[in-house]
């Protein structure tokens, strides 16, 4: 088996939870990664300070998709100021493969972009 | 034809980094749009200058200084002669987007204003865009883009149409696109462009690499490229006509450029030192020189025909990979070596990582060229592209290591 494409990953990437859009929504944020150009926004609807239902939507790598899809089902019911501190060991540890520096901000993009929609930072994640 | 004085096969063991392995894979080095690689007697060639006869140019009055000038000054007359250009008219600059810059800013801001139009066209580089958009906004003038037609080329009809509009004063255009392959008729659309009252700008940081170059058949006001895709380093030169590039200002400012300077202005030096302000990069230059000496010896019309050969039978073989898009002209005469492609299912980046396990190195993303990708209707692609040391073993290998990404990817 490989590596970096692992099974799930790549049954993440090819069907993906959480994607599509959210209407109404309460947050929503939209961002890109400027080396690859992939595009990756989000829905969120939120209930008693916490993620209700979530959504995203967008384009990448199977690396940032199966890392939205994979992290979107653990921030479902999470509390926003949780989701707004999570950092990339979070994301990397949630992915379960060796990330190398090339295909981070792959894997970061989701987080990069739920952090904008909660705090409004768009910031990537340390 | 011109015959090469070696056969071309033998090319990839003057260039050292190709003979390195990865995961026990020779590396197959198939990016030479991004950058290209250097040959030993490029390395050579700058070694020796800083070993050897290394001083400030144009500054000391000893004779090790003489010998770096006359070292510097001999590489910008060598390139000029490769390319078929007045030395004094071909200035260095840091790099294509810089040549390109000096030209929106020094012949810009004098030039254009509100109402008037810049053209480039929907295959440029960002470094073709950018400054345009600057420039545009800064102006009030209007930037426009000539389309790129469904067979991956532009229109002459459309050229035509928006000259005749009589609106535009700069038009700004590639030699060789970047992610397409197409040669445009540089020639054609700079008659065109002049016979409209309009200054022509080529990019030709692709089309030196690989084409045979007479600046002078061309005949474009300005004409930029860069020396890191054809085999030397990161310097870039700008070849203008001397009547615009005297009648501009300075770009940069500093020392080099002054004849005098006093306490509240300065009078500026003649060509090409006018726009070549500081101290300048000798040793890239002297290394450029070594560059466009090896692709002599290669003849460029051999150096053409290679990569013509090579592009012929990526497009022969890649459609092979079952999922596989294409992209840019089908005619292997009217293209560069260049070859963009899409596989159902993958993304390019993926499709670049799993190639990387068979030591095999294409570029994906948008290859700095994101209005074109958008044109295409694609986020991004991956691209295979060819220099001199490439062969056809390489695309075969492409092709084989594309049908393990597609097992990888349960395809």
């Amino acid at each position: 088996m490989d590596a970096l494409y692992r099974d799930y990953i790549l049954e993440h990437y090819k069907n993906p939870r959480n994607h599509g859009e959210l209407e109404p929504h309460d947050l929503a944020f939209h961002d890109h990664n400027p080396l690859c150009g992939d595009e990756l926004g989000v829905h969120v609807r939120v209930e008693d300070g916490k993620v209700a239902e979530l959504r995203f939507h967008g384009q990448g790598c199977a690396i940032s998709q199966a890392a939205a899809s994979i992290t979107s089902e653990e921030l479902i019911g999470m509390p926003l100021d949780e989701v707004a501190k999570l950092d990339a060991d979070w994301v990397i540890e949630q992915l379960g493969i060796e990330i190398s520096p090339t295909r981070r901000k792959c894997a970061l993009l989701m987080q990069k972009v739920m952090r904008g929609a909660t705090t409004g930072d768009p910031s990537w994640p340390e | 034809m011109a015959v090469a004085e070696r056969p071309l096969v033998d090319v990839a063991t003057d260039f050292p980094v190709l003979a390195r392995e990865f995961g026990g894979r020779r590396v197959a080095y198939l990016d030479s749009a991004a950058t290209s690689q250097r040959p030993r007697q490029v390395v050579e060639a700058m070694d020796l200058f800083q070993r050897h006869s290394y001083a400030p140019i144009h500054r000391g009055v000893y004779e090790l200084a003489r010998e770096s000038t006359d070292a510097f000054e001999s590489a910008r007359d060598r390139i000029a002669e490769f390319v078929g250009w007045e030395p004094a008219c071909s200035i260095f600059t840091r790099n294509a987007t810089e040549a390109i810059n000096l030209v929106a800013f020094s012949w810009g801001r004098r030039n254009v204003g509100e109402g008037d139009e810049v053209l480039i066209t929907e295959m440029e580089h960002h470094s073709n865009i950018v400054p345009w958009q600057v420039l545009c906004e800064e102006t009030g003038a209007t930037l426009r883009y000539l389309e790129v037609s469904e067979g991956f080329e532009l229109s002459l009809d459309e050229l035509d149409a928006v000259l005749g509009e009589g609106r535009v004063k700069l038009a700004a255009f590639a030699h060789v696109s970047n992610v397409l392959g197409t040669i445009n008729p540089v020639a054609e659309i700079v008659r065109r462009v002049r016979a409209a009252g309009a200054v022509s700008l080529v990019d030709g940081s692709q089309g030196v690499p690989q084409l045979p170059v007479d600046l002078r058949e061309i005949d474009a006001d300005f004409y930029a490229w860069t020396g890191h895709k054809a085999l030397g380093p990161t310097v870039g030169l700008l070849h203008g006509r001397r009547e615009l590039l005297e009648a501009m200002p300075p770009f940069l400012t500093g020392g080099h450029m002054i004849s005098r300077v006093e306490r509240e202005q300065s009078t500026f030096r003649e060509l090409p030192y006018k726009f070549e302000a500081g101290t300048s990069a000798a040793t890239e230059a002297v290394g450029l020189a070594a560059a466009v000496e090896y692709l002599d010896e290669l003849g460029m019309e051999s150096v053409r025909a290679h990569e013509r050969e090579l592009t012929a039978y990526a497009l022969e073989r890649l459609p092979e990979v079952e999922g596989i898009s294409l992209y840019g002209p089908v005619d292997p005469d009217r293209r560069g070596g260049v070859v963009p492609f899409s596989i159902d299912g993958m993304h390019p980046h993926d499709v670049a990582e799993l190639c990387d396990r068979d030591a095999i190195c294409v570029r994906a993303g948008h290859h700095c060229a994101q209005p074109l990708m958008r044109a295409l209707g694609v986020g991004a692609t991956a691209r295979a592209s060819f220099g001199v040391y490439n062969s056809r073993d390489e695309v075969d290998r492409l092709v084989d290591a594309l049908g393990r990404a597609r097992e990888v990817f349960g395809l």
